[in-house]
């Protein structure tokens, strides 16, 4: 997993309410065997008319836009399927940090296992910050993981709670299947114990 | 004495390997269904690392998203459909996990399979990577459907690092009118709290409208927990769970069941927990429900007319009923029953069940659907198949005009074949109505099967309760 220390970049904003991941990512791009090459795909049916073409009026169509890092966004974010490709797509444009009042359950955990930073701020908050993802070129934002900061065009800083593991995690690129196979031990004592109690479920 | 505890919490203390000082547990988990669309890049991430599936026989695998429900014999014509399969029965075969091959009569959607094997039991934790996996927890099993990261967390280790949710209990009490369904009893459910109604909970659904649900109603509730944003759904096992358990192919037998079942009992909530939330709905309140918009929250009564956005207060609700009125290319206060459809589907891991078709058979029995729409019935499995077969249902479903297909997810996220042209309308027993979801530009309306055939038989949304 890639690291996540701190980012300097443009934050793009996209004020909708509950964009489910099929709005990230349509189901079609789900045939995929790979996690690579889906970032073209990303909001395909907003981004694109019908023929392909670029939308002009879509956020990451925008000259600033298309070379965002950042995305400020409405409320339950990620809702619906838990397809990893929505993190695979926000990824692939290069979106690194979405900010919102509230994700869905598994978005949220499938974005820190992909080293994408998800954080949750008041309403009021995420007003500011949409406000400052509205100005172009200007909308240049910091999000320093280690200090828990976001660092507002105008300097004005933001902290932000992150859970300690995932905060650990991003820092240092961790993969967390590594972690739980150093616990070993433990989970095959657990099995003992559930194959005493609970047979059925061994045999 | 210790204090009363809800069922998820009795069946979340049962699998923790270990707890860090945080609350966050190393939680096991009991068994794993893959399909074939999540679990690519999780079995390539093991081979990259030289990692083994730590139990392949605790896990179970079928394809289910991609798969034509014509001809089940000939090949897949889709390149990448094709491939996406084939690569789901060369990872069985390299990581030794049981496989239920596309010819095979128990193929069918993972979630309906699941519960027809016996794999799903009560007390256990499942994972799947999809997020209807909360369909399980009809048997008062916890169940997560999880991305893909995850599935490879658990092919590798049997566990899953999270914190423990909060308890929501959503009762429905009373009895419900005359042609209420499992399908309306959930899109109420939703339709009250929302899609993030439920974040960051675990949903226990109580009250005598749900006890008295067969299992096949109550998977339809747990199915769609997901729409309430919920982590899980689930319901307390009892006797109509054992009877409907017994003698399926994975449940235990002999004393081993008996053992089970006297498990089982000691499961459902104590008497006095308590819960973060408490949500109640009267059931005799509930009318058959539709939706109207592009997100499965946008519920009204079929005797209801398409929302006006310019009486909602609030900005942003506003602007996104807008967008899904355009969306859905309706007019505001336009009747519910005045919307013409031309496409119905009824399938699903939500409604694919052998109740579902018989249901929506009663409706299509002696009555012909409408000139210009097309029908289709897709069974959730094999089984399901094979049984309405048994009892007649396809012949009656022929006999309306409805095309009668092999199993798989088909229309309710059209990675296969079957799917909406853009503009296209649909009666839907599935589970969302995201835009795009059933084909890019495809306009999706919820309900429930009955209501389905009803709309496949006039042409338009119908209240089941004035059907000729």
């Amino acid at each position: 997993m890639d690291k996540f220390t701190k980012v300097t970049g443009i934050a793009a904003p996209l004020p909708m309410i509950n964009v489910d991941t099929d709005k990230i990512i349509p189901a079609r791009w789900l045939k995929t065997i790979k996690r690579t090459g889906l970032g073209g795909a990303l909001f395909e049916a907003i981004r694109y008319d019908k023929d392909g073409n670029e939308n002009p009026d879509f956020v990451l169509n925008k000259p600033p836009y298309r070379k965002a890092e950042i995305l400020v966004t409405g409320t339950n974010f990620g809702c619906g399927s838990s397809r990893e490709h929505a993190v695979w797509a926000l990824m692939g444009f290069g979106i690194r940090c979405v900010m919102a009042p509230e994700f869905a359950d598994i978005f949220y955990s499938n974005a820190f296992k992909n080293g994408v930073l998800l954080i949750k701020l008041p309403q009021e908050r995420i007003d500011d910050l949409m406000a400052d993802a509205e100005q172009g070129e200007n909308a240049r934002i910091t999000v320093d993981l280690e200090a828990q900061e976001i660092i507002r065009p105008d300097g004005e800083v933001i902290g932000f709670d992150i859970d300690p593991f995932r905060k650990h995690c991003l820092l240092n690129g961790l993969d967390d299947i590594a972690l739980t196979m150093e616990k070993a031990e433990a989970i095959e004592g657990f099995e003992d114990t559930q194959r005493q109690s609970l047979p059925w479920l061994y045999s | 004495m210790a204090a009363p505890q809800t069922l998820f919490d009795k069946i979340w203390q049962n699998h923790v390997v270990e707890r860090s000082d945080d609350g966050t547990c190393l939680l096991y988990i009991d068994r794993h269904l893959v399909h074939e669309v999540t679990s690519p890049q999780a079995f390539e991430g093991l081979r990259l690392t030289g990692r083994k599936v730590r139990r392949p026989e605790a896990t179970l695998a079928v394809a289910d998203h991609n798969v034509p429900t014509t001809d089940r014999g000939a090949e897949i014509k889709e390149e990448e459909s094709r491939i996406q399969v084939e690569t789901l029965e060369k990872n069985c075969a390299e990581f030794g996990i049981p496989y239920i091959p596309l010819t095979d009569a128990r193929q069918g959607i993972v979630h309906i399979i699941g519960p027809e094997q016996g794999l799903t039991q009560p007390g256990m934790t499942i994972i799947c990577g999809d997020s209807h996996a909360a369909t399980h927890g009809a048997f008062g099993a916890l169940a997560f459907g999880v991305g893909t990261s995850e599935v490879e967390h658990v092919l590798a280790t049997q566990t899953m690092i999270q914190a423990p949710a909060k308890n929501m209990r959503i009762s429905v009490t009373g009895t419900p009118h005359p042609g209420i369904l499992a399908k309306d009893l959930i899109l109420a459910i939703i339709g009250k709290i929302g899609t993030a109604g439920g974040t960051g909970h675990v949903i226990e659904y109580a009250g005598d409208a749900i006890a008295a649900l067969s299992m096949e109603g109550r998977m339809t509730v747990c199915n769609m927990s997901i729409e309430a944003g919920a982590r899980a759904g689930l319901m307390a096992p009892d006797d109509t769970t054992f009877a409907y358990a017994k003698g399926r192919p994975m449940m235990p037998k002999g004393d081993d069941w008996e053992r089970a079942v006297a498990f089982w009992r000691t499961l459902p909530s104590d008497q006095g927990a308590t819960y973060d939330t408490e949500v109640t709905l009267k059931a005799d309140d509930i009318p058959p429900l539709v939706t109207w918009g592009t997100s499965p929250q946008d519920v009204l009564a079929i005797t209801g007319a398409v929302p006006d956005p310019a009486e909602e207060a609030d900005e942003g609700r506003r602007q996104s009923m807008e967008r899904a009125l355009e969306y859905m290319g309706l007019t505001p206060k336009t009747p519910m029953t005045e919307i013409t459809i031309e496409t119905a589907f009824i399938g699903s891991c939500t409604n694919g069940r052998i109740e579902d078709l018989r249901v929506a058979a009663a409706i299509a029995k002696g009555r012909k659907v409408a000139p210009g729409v097309r029908a289709l019935v897709v069974p959730g499995s094999g089984l399901v198949k094979q049984q309405a077969e048994e009892e007649g249902l396809d012949r009656v479903f022929l006999a309306a005009g409805f095309e009668w297909r092999e199993a798989g997810c088909s229309m309710c996220l059209a990675m296969n074949p079957d799917k909406l042209a853009p503009g296209e309308r649909a009666a839907s027993t599935s589970n969302r109505n995201f835009e795009g979801r059933q084909g890019p530009g495809g306009r999706t309306h919820l309900m429930s099967p009955a209501m389905v055939a009803a709309a496949a038989i006039t042409g338009h949304l119908t209240d089941i309760r004035e059907l000729d």
